[in-house]
């Protein structure tokens, strides 16, 4: 091959375009902390997942151990079926319970799992039957007004009964 | 002149033995649009001899060049390279006629941004495999012949018209072509470039038993060196010859072409309204 | 005189004609590529004059682009109590959106007006045409080498922007601005990803390096050959390839960012 007089400096301006690459993957971006260990992988069902996205991130304890491969729809239960891919280096009892948690106020929503007591772990292809669903919050707004409304209805209930008693 | 090595040693009478013409136009006709540029043209030329190309500005001397390459289709009518017609070739069949050819352009159109050499150098190390020592010595050898070995680490930008235009006919020649052909070559040179340059083309189609075609406006150097005169005007060739033929002509065009007349069959006002008119002349 | 429909119609016509024309040299392109790189010296000497030279502007501008950033991300985060965020935003603004189009605009600007006068001036000095004559393909010896320097530095100097781009910003948060600098880069890592945000980052900057580079070289083999051609030539390099850069810009952020 014939070489040209620029060779050296186009070999250095490579160079510096490969370096700013790896420092953006490395220093900016999380290739050091990706995941690349093998997984198992368990399903729960959800009667609401809220915002829960695939992909989203599986926490115990705040710390990821898994992550969403995929969300559907159960038409025989009516449910959420999500399934999750656990790292094959964490284990958890049968009974651990999966809620959906969000990360700060607004935040994106993820699932938090807490182990159980049971003595056998879960393994690939199980059902954690423990689940807590998503926060909505229109739900939340009812409930806040019902409770309030129910508050107000008890109060002037007591004086008809103190008066009712001769 | 000073002597310089001949690359291939071929009596002249091999030439004429061919009797073939290297290039032959039939019939040709070549236009855009409305515009006719040539028209029923025919034209034939036998191997090792000059040809000159003379006409009018936008008389179609160009473009007979242009149709020689192929970079221009005719509308209607043959063009045969060796008796090969040019019309139906793919682009690999072109290519390989037109490694056959040179040209030269007009300024020379040498590539700016390599030097003298490596202008020369350019087709061989496009089309050959040969080593660098012996690229080296064919581009030191074709820069000898035009005279211009010293030139050879200058850039185009720092070198004359006259000298781009010989590094231009040394890159033109570096292939041993078997066709030449030349683009104005005289246009605006100054007087000992032009009788160089007309020495060059005559010497190096001798010697290398080229064949040429010569486009230009410098009667008196083309007739000196050409072996035959074609004048190219109204579409058409109105005269064909040795230059002795079209020096006495009774044409009345190509007298007013030859002996440089102002006025003739080509007129020297441009069709105006009546001068009364126009300075309000009343008697 | 023409009808204005005729007028109409005949602009359709010769649009038509143009993206036809453009398309061809398109194809022809990628046809001479093979060829084109396996003389990879050319390339190289295209990304010397593409890729090196641009380096500096490049830089400079990168450096100041992520140092205001940082500024004006310091002055908005303020508000909602979340300075120690900004450098994750200076990351990302750049990564996803300023690195590759900023990079694609300076380029065209810079490297993509020397590529249309250069292919232009060649074709009014007839040097292509005798390259032509020399049964040598212009676009496979003078085009393929250009557009594929053009695709390679692209990705590379957007990188560099991005790279320099959050250097700056470090540089006017941490010392500048006195915010803490663990916060500073395990925000970033933490929102950063490395698929998602960089390797799309890339993806845009090859897909602006193609259409710049195309545009600037279209723009040059097609223009008329005389100054005025190569001048009116070299403006609608710029003037098209960034407003091509700004609307596949919007169309590649619609279909990657929006899951």
């Amino acid at each position: 091959m014939q070489s040209s007089r620029y060779d050296a400096w186009v070999g250095l301006f490579v160079l510096i375009g490969g370096a700013a690459l790896l420092f953006l993957a490395l220093k900016a971006g999380n290739l050091l902390s990706l995941n690349f260990d093998a997984t198992y992988q368990v399903s729960a069902r959800f009667d609401n997942i809220g915002g829960l996205k695939p992909n989203a991130a599986v926490k115990s304890a705040g710390v990821v151990v898994g992550r969403v491969e995929s969300i559907n729809f159960d038409d025989k239960t009516f449910q959420a079926k999500v399934l999750i891919n656990l790292y094959k280096a964490t284990q958890f009892p049968k009974d651990s319970s999966a809620k959906i948690l969000t990360s700060g106020l607004l935040g994106e929503q993820y699932i938090g799992l807490e182990p159980g007591a049971d003595e056998k772990n879960l393994a690939g292809g199980d059902v954690i039957k423990q689940t807590q669903s998503a926060v909505v919050l229109e739900n939340l707004i009812g409930q806040f007004i019902n409770s309030k409304a129910s508050d107000l209805g008890s109060a002037p209930a007591q004086p008809a009964a103190s008066g009712s008693k001769p | 002149m000073a002597p310089f090595l001949p690359l291939r040693l071929r009596p002249a009478c091999v030439n004429q033995l061919a009797t073939a013409p290297l290039i032959e136009l039939r019939n040709i006709s070549v236009g855009y649009g409305d515009r006719v540029i040539l028209d029923g043209v025919n034209l034939k030329l036998q191997r090792g001899k000059v040809l000159a190309l003379i006409g009018t500005s936008g008389g179609g001397k160009t473009t007979v060049l242009r149709l020689l390459g192929r970079q221009l289709r005719p509308l209607s009518g043959q063009v045969l390279f060796d008796g090969q017609d040019l019309a139906p070739l793919n682009l690999d069949a072109l290519y390989t006629v037109r490694r056959r050819m040179g040209m030269l352009f007009q300024f020379g159109a040498l590539f700016t941004d390599l030097s003298v050499f490596e202008n020369v150098a350019f087709p061989l190390r496009e089309h050959t495999d040969l080593p660098e020592a012996m690229i080296r010595d064919l581009v030191l050898m074709k820069l000898n012949a035009v005279g211009l070995r010293g030139a050879r680490d200058l850039l185009p930008s720092e070198i004359s018209g006259g000298m781009a235009r010989r590094v231009a006919l040394a890159r033109a020649i570096a292939l041993d072509p078997d066709l030449v052909l030349y683009d104005e070559p005289f246009a605006g040179l100054d007087p000992i470039s032009l009788g160089v340059a007309a020495r060059l083309i005559r010497d190096l189609n001798d010697a290398l038993g080229l064949t040429s075609i010569i486009v230009s406006h410098d009667l008196h150097e083309t007739f000196e060196i050409a072996d035959e005169v074609a004048m190219v005007a109204n579409g058409r060739v109105v005269a064909q010859g040795t230059p002795d033929e079209l020096r006495h002509s009774d044409d009345p065009l190509v007298r007013q072409f030859v002996g440089a007349e102002a006025d003739g069959p080509v007129r020297f006002h441009q069709p105006a309204r009546p001068v009364a008119e126009d300075f309000g002349v009343t008697r | 005189m023409m009808s204005f429909a005729a007028h109409v119609g005949l602009g359709v016509r010769r649009l038509l004609a143009d993206w036809g024309a453009s398309a061809r040299l398109f194809g022809a392109l990628l046809a001479a590529s093979p060829r084109a790189l396996m003389r990879f010296v050319l390339v190289r000497e295209q990304l010397f004059y593409l890729g090196n030279r641009s380096l500096l502007i490049i830089g400079v501008s990168g450096l100041f682009v992520g140092s205001v950033l940082a500024l004006q991300g310091d002055y908005a985060l303020q508000r909602y109590g979340s300075r120690e965020a900004v450098g994750l935003l200076t990351a990302l603004s750049l990564v996803r959106e300023l690195g590759p189009v900023v990079t694609a605009l300076l380029f065209a600007g810079r490297a993509g007006t020397s590529l249309t006068a250069e292919i232009g001036l060649m074709k009014a000095g007839e040097q292509l045409t005798a390259m032509e004559m020399m049964a040598v393909d212009p676009v496979q010896r003078v085009l393929a080498p250009r557009f594929w320097g053009g695709l390679i530095a692209m990705p590379l100097l957007a990188a560099v922007f991005s790279a320099v781009g959050i250097m700056g910003g470090w540089l006017v948060d941490v010392p500048l601005l006195g915010i803490d600098p663990g916060a500073f880069w395990s925000q970033m890592q933490g929102g950063v990803d490395v698929f998602k945000d960089v390797g799309n980052g890339v993806i845009k900057s090859l897909v602006f390096g193609v259409t710049v580079t195309f545009v600037a070289l279209l723009q040059g083999y097609a223009c008329r050959p005389t100054p005025e051609g190569v001048s009116a030539a070299t403006t609608r390099t710029v003037v098209l390839s960034s407003l091509a850069v700004l609307a596949l810009d919007f169309m590649l952020t619609a279909m990657m960012f929006s899951i």
